[in-house]
């Protein structure tokens, strides 16, 4: 089964690291992170920039609204996410409002990538499901 | 990390929001501090045993201003005159409080707790001292170190700013647009003060007066984010947020171990922080897409042109000078055409540079940025003498050792060139 694993934490607090502070978490974490890769069970993983970064595409209305900040309803759920390399914002919001076009309703949070560690599980077979 | 260290920064991180909701329930500020300083000892004993609470800033509200109710009940007491305004509307605002405790309503309040810190009458130094004592909790010995003060000298000057803010009277209704939208300029402006007066010496001079100041340049992206959070449409505040990252983000390669400043086109660019580089790119994007142009975002622009360049000669100078004329158009300051003279030295030579800063001479006659760049283009045109005259002027208005040291350099090597058959490897 493929799982994924969703970090919940106090931006204020983790954003306040110092350089060396944050190095040391991510080695700790980076040898952690070898060893469950090594042993075929880590997959990519990826550090979000702060929710300040963040662009809302609310799909619900037509057009879907461009709003600055988070997702901040508390009535619907993560159910999934993308991964983009795009040239930047304008372009990231284009691929949000193609996907939108053809599943409508809910929104799309487009968030930066701060960290990003392209992992590779071995071969899977991925359960097959329907678009979030 | 430790459970301790985890409440330390949770306390430290909600401050500005407890204490700023504090300050509108009892509309004084020391009150309102005490009962902040009162919740923060009720959480280091109660979260260790307890766990923290799901909400840490709701919960130091509410305890806060329960301590501080309890506290004036006991005091009233034995005073003749109960302060009864303070005890009337307690059950009224009660019960709703914690659901109304979402990013929207702080933003006032925590608007407001800044704003006070930027009264006019109080000078750029005080404003800030302020800041960092009531919005960040810095300690008074942290601050003083920051300015190179006594604790004893700098404990008077917030004293004094703050019985100057007392009588102020900053109204406690919610702001109309227009007021909040000058309210946030002047915050802004304030915010970058702070940062400001971090950058200018971080690194130089002693150490530890290093790290001091460089922790203001921490605080200031914190309040920054803060602000960010709290107005998540406001272009400028993107790029007040995006400067001071993209700017911070160089601080491990301004100096060397010498704690002497590198110039940008020598720094080692592995060094710069690649995170806050992220993050600052980021904001600038999303400012970019309101299409409304402000000093901040011009120069968080600026700065992204440096960030995205790989090696100096990579710059896109042509682009740098373009933004400085708007930048001129924006916010027209003699401060602002010597930086645009960096990149037209860049662009169309020294020469054209320097034709650009000469009319500047009386306005900017006493700064020490003028006298250093004007030397530094006398001396790509091979004016040695002249240039001389201008680094020996910078040097006497040096702010910093490290900004001494680095107009010394120059003139060593203008020494050193000028020595028979120095000219000759010079010009090779």
């Amino acid at each position: 089964m493929l799982y994924a694993i969703l970090c919940y934490n106090d931006e204020d607090v983790v954003w306040s690291w110092t350089e060396a502070e944050n190095a040391a978490v991510m080695a700790r974490l980076g040898a952690v992170q070898d060893r469950l890769s090594a042993e075929g069970k880590l997959g990519p993983s990826l550090r979000l920039l702060p929710t300040t970064a963040a662009t809302t595409l609310r799909k619900s209305s037509d057009p879907p609204l461009v709003i600055d900040g988070p997702f901040a309803e508390t009535k619907e759920q993560l159910l999934g996410f993308y991964v983009l390399d795009v040239a930047d914002l304008d372009a990231a919001l284009e691929v949000a409002r193609e996907l939108g076009a053809v599943n409508p309703g809910g929104a799309y949070e487009i968030r930066p990538i701060a960290v990003y560690m392209p992992l590779d599980l071995p071969a899977h077979p991925a359960p097959r499901a329907a678009a979030p | 990390m430790t459970d301790l260290a985890w409440i330390d920064a949770a306390l430290t991180s909600a401050r500005p929001q407890a204490l700023s909701a504090l300050l509108r329930y009892f509309r004084d500020l020391d009150t309102a501090e005490e009962a902040f300083q009162d919740a923060c000892l009720r959480a280091l004993k109660a979260w260790p045993l307890n766990g923290p609470p799901r909400d840490p800033t709701a919960w130091l509200i509410l305890v806060g201003r329960n301590a501080a109710i309890d506290g004036t009940r006991r005091r009233s007491r034995q005073e003749p005159l109960p302060p009864e305004e303070l005890i009337s509307d307690v059950d009224d605002v009660e019960t709703p409080l914690v659901e109304r405790l979402d990013g929207a309503h702080y933003r006032d309040d925590v608007l407001r707790l800044l704003f006070i810190c930027c009264h006019p009458d109080l000078p750029a130094t005080q404003q800030i001292a302020l800041a960092l004592r009531i919005v960040s909790g810095l300690s008074v010995r942290q601050i003083a170190r920051a300015f190179l003060v006594g604790e004893s000298a700098m404990e008077q000057r917030i004293t004094r700013a703050k019985a100057r803010i007392a009588r102020a009277e900053v109204p406690f209704e919610a702001p109309g647009p227009a007021e909040r939208a000058e309210r946030l300029a002047a915050v802004a402006a304030m915010v970058y003060l702070v940062f400001n007066e971090g950058y200018s010496a971080a690194g130089g001079e002693g150490e530890g007066e290093g790290e001091a100041r460089g922790a203001l340049c921490d605080e200031a992206i914190r309040l920054a984010r803060l602000l960010l959070r709290l107005f998540q449409t406001e272009p400028e505040i993107m790029g007040l947020t995006a400067l001071m990252l993209l700017q911070h983000a160089r601080t491990q390669a301004r100096f060397d171990a010498e704690g002497q400043i590198v110039l940008l086109d020598d720094q080692d660019r592995s060094l710069w922080y690649p995170q806050m580089i992220a993050e600052g790119l980021a904001l600038i994007d999303k400012a970019m897409r309101h299409r409304q142009p402000g000093p901040y975002q011009v120069q968080a622009a600026i700065a992204a042109l440096h960030a995205r360049s790989a090696r100096p000669q990579d710059t896109d100078w042509p682009q740098i000078d373009r933004l400085y004329a708007t930048l001129e158009r924006l916010q027209p300051s003699p401060v602002i055409t010597l930086n645009r003279a960096v990149a037209v030295s860049k662009v169309a030579g020294p020469q054209a540079a320097l034709e650009l800063i000469e009319p500047l001479e009386t306005r900017l006659s006493g700064y020490f940025h003028f006298h250093g760049l004007r030397g530094a283009l006398l001396l790509q045109l091979g004016r040695g003498e002249a240039a001389r005259t201008a680094f020996d002027r910078a040097i006497a208005l040096a702010n910093t050792a490290a900004e001494a040291a680095n107009i010394r350099l120059h003139l060593d090597r203008l020494i050193r060139d000028s020595a028979p058959g120095g000219a000759a490897r010079a010009a090779q």
